[in-house]
C-alpha cells in the first residue's frame, strides 16, 4: 500500500513537473533551432565573404564544443561579464543554439543539392535573390533536410536531459532528486527512460508523417 | 519598320582568362524571331543570360524597349520579369504543381491577386495544351509537357522578349515536335523572340534571321534562307551542312 501511495502523490507528481519542463524546453528549442538553422545555411551560403565566415564559424563553435561546455558558459560563465540567465533560459538557450548548428549542417547539404537552375529559373521571371531562396530554393531544401533535421530534433529531446546540469529541473532532475531521497534508482530511471521512449516515440511518428504528407514526386532525398 | 525591342550593342564576357564573349552586337525588332547557331561552348548560353542580366556581362550595353539593362541604376528584377526565359533542362519549379509554376511569378513578383492570377494562369497551361495537368507536379510530366509548362510560365509574365537556350535539346525525338509547334504558334502570334536551337526546320520555317556564332564573335547573320543557300563565309555553309546532317529538318 505504501509503495502504491509513494508512486502516486511522490514519484508521479514530481516526475509530471519535470516532464512538463522538458516538455517546454524541447518545444521552444526545437522552433528555435531550426530557425537559427535556417539562418546560418542560408547565411553560408548566400551571404557576402563576412557573412558567410560568421556562420561557418558559429557552426564550427557549436559542433565542436561538448554541450555540457556551452551550457556552463551560459549558466556560470556569462554572469562574470554581468549576463544572467534563468537555468530554464540558460537551457532552452544552449540547446537552440546548439541544435540550430546541427540543423543548419543538414539544411546546407540540402541547399546545395538544388540545382542551380532553379534559382536562375527564379530570377529569370524577376523574383530578388530573397524571394527566389524564400519560395523556391528553402521549401525544396527543408523537405529535403526532414529525415536529418528530424534526426536532430530526435537527440535534442535526449539531450535536454542536460538541462539538469544548469539546475535546471526538469524530468531526468526531478527523477535524480527523487531517486537520491528513496533510495530507487532503479524502478525511478526505468520509468524515466519509458517517458523519453514515449515522448521519442511520438515525435518520431508525427515527424515521419510531416516527411510523407509534404513530399513531393522529383523532389526525394538524392534526386 | 517596326521598333526595335533588343538591341544589344559590343558585349563581352570573360570567365577567368577565358573570353567567352567577344563583342557581340544584334538587334531584335518587335515580332520578331532570331535563332542563335553555333558550336558547342561558342558563348550562346553566355550570351543569353547576359541579355537578362542573369550574368552580367564586363563590358557593353544591353537595352530592352530603350532602357539601359547594363545601367546600374534600372531595377533589374522588374527589368527582368519583363524577359522571359526557357531553360533547356526545364527548371520548373520542383516542388509546385503546374499551375503553381506559372502563378507565382504573377503572385510573388507582379503581386496579382489570386483569382485573377488564378485565371491568367489557367489560360496561359491552355495556350500550351496543358489545362488538364494543372495538378501535376513537373516530375510526373513527360519531357515536352514539362517544356510547354516552362514556356507558360514565362508567358503568364507577358514579356516583351522570350530568350530560349536549347529548349529542344534535351528532349527524346519523338517529343520535340509538339514544343516546336508552341514555338511557331508564338511567333506566329507575333512574339518576340530569341532562340538558341539547331532545328533547322524550325529556323527555316520562322526565324526572320539566323546568327551563326563561333568563338564568341557573330560570323554572320541573314535570313535563312540567304544563309542556306549563299552564305557569306565558308564556316557557315560548312555548320550548317554539319547541323541540318545531324538534327535533320523536324519542326517544319
Ligand atoms: N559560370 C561559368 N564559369 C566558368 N566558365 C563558364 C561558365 N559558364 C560558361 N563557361 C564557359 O564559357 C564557355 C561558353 O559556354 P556557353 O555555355 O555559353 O556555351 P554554349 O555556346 O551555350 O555551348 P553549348 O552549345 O554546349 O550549350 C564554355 O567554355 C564554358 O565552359
Ligand atoms: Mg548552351
Amino acid at each position: 500500500m505504501s509503495e502504491i501511495n509513494f508512486i502516486w502523490y511522490t514519484l508521479l507528481p514530481s516526475l509530471l513537473e519535470g516532464a512538463v519542463i522538458t516538455l517546454q524546453v524541447i518545444v521552444i528549442s526545437i522552433p528555435a533551432g531550426l530557425i537559427i538553422g535556417i539562418l546560418m545555411a542560408v547565411g553560408r551560403i548566400y551571404g557576402n565573404k563576412f557573412i558567410s565566415l560568421m556562420c561557418t564559424g558559429y557552426v564550427a563553435f557549436f559542433r565542436g564544443t561538448p554541450l555540457l561546455v556551452q551550457l556552463f558558459i551560459l549558466y556560470y560563465g556569462l554572469p562574470s561579464i554581468g549576463i544572467f540567465f534563468s537555468p530554464f533560459m540558460a537551457a532552452v538557450i544552449g540547446f537552440s543554439l546548439c541544435s540550430g548548428a546541427y540543423h543548419s549542417e543538414y539544411l546546407r547539404g540540402a541547399i546545395q543539392s538544388i540545382k542551380i537552375g532553379q534559382m536562375m529559373a527564379a530570377r529569370s521571371i524577376g523574383m530578388n535573390r530573397f524571394r527566389a531562396i524564400l519560395h523556391i530554393i528553402l521549401p525544396q531544401a527543408l523537405r529535403r533536410a526532414i529525415p536529418g533535421c528530424s534526426n536532430e530534433i530526435i537527440y535534442l529531446i535526449k539531450y535536454s536531459s542536460l538541462a539538469f546540469m544548469v539546475t535546471c529541473v526538469e524530468l531526468t532532475g526531478a527523477a535524480k532528486i527523487i531517486a537520491g531521497r528513496y533510495f530507487k534508482y532503479m524502478e525511478i530511471f526505468l520509468v524515466v527512460g519509458a517517458i523519453y521512449l514515449i515522448v521519442v516515440s511520438i515525435a518520431n511518428k508525427f515527424l515521419n508523417g510531416l516527411e510523407k504528407k509534404l513530399r513531393i514526386p522529383g523532389l526525394e532525398m538524392g534526386k | 519598320m517596326s521598333e526595335t525591342i533588343l538591341k544589344v550593342q559590343d558585349i563581352h564576357k570573360s570567365y577567368g582568362d577565358l573570353e567567352v564573349l567577344k563583342g557581340i552586337s544584334f538587334e531584335v525588332k518587335q515580332g520578331e524571331t532570331k535563332v542563335i547557331i553555333g558550336p558547342s561552348g561558342t558563348g550562346k548560353s553566355t550570351l543569353l543570360r547576359c541579355i537578362n542580366q542573369l550574368t552580367p556581362p564586363d563590358k557593353g550595353c544591353i537595352w530592352l524597349n530603350g532602357v539601359e539593362l547594363t545601367d546600374h541604376k534600372v531595377d533589374i528584377n522588374k527589368a527582368r520579369s519583363s524577359i522571359g526565359m526557357v531553360f533547356q533542362d526545364f527548371n520548373l519549379f520542383a516542388h509546385l504543381k503546374a499551375l503553381d509554376n506559372v502563378l507565382i511569378g504573377l503572385i510573388k513578383v507582379k503581386k496579382m491577386e489570386k483569382q485573377k492570377a488564378t485565371e491568367l494562369a489557367v489560360e496561359e497551361l491552355r495556350r500550351v495544351g496543358l489545362e488538364d495537368k494543372a495538378s501535376s507536379y513537373p516530375a510526373e510530366l513527360s519531357g515536352g509537357q514539362q517544356q510547354r509548362l516552362s514556356i507558360a510560365r514565362a508567358l503568364a509574365m507577358n514579356p516583351k522578349l522570350i530568350l530560349f537556350d536549347e529548349p529542344t535539346s534535351a528532349l527524346d525525338p519523338e517529343l520535340i515536335g509538339e514544343v516546336l509547334e508552341v514555338m511557331i504558334s508564338l511567333a506566329r502570334e507575333g512574339m518576340t523572340m530569341l532562340v538558341v536551337s539547331h532545328e533547322m526546320g524550325f529556323a527555316r520555317s520562322v526565324a526572320n534571321e539566323i546568327i551563326f556564332m563561333e568563338n564568341g564573335v557573330i560570323i554572320e547573320e541573314g535570313p535563312p534562307r540567304q544563309l542556306f543557300s549563299r552564305p557569306k563565309h565558308k564556316r557557315t555553309g560548312e555548320f550548317l551542312n554539319k547541323i541540318t546532317e545531324l538534327y535533320g529538318e523536324s519542326g517544319k
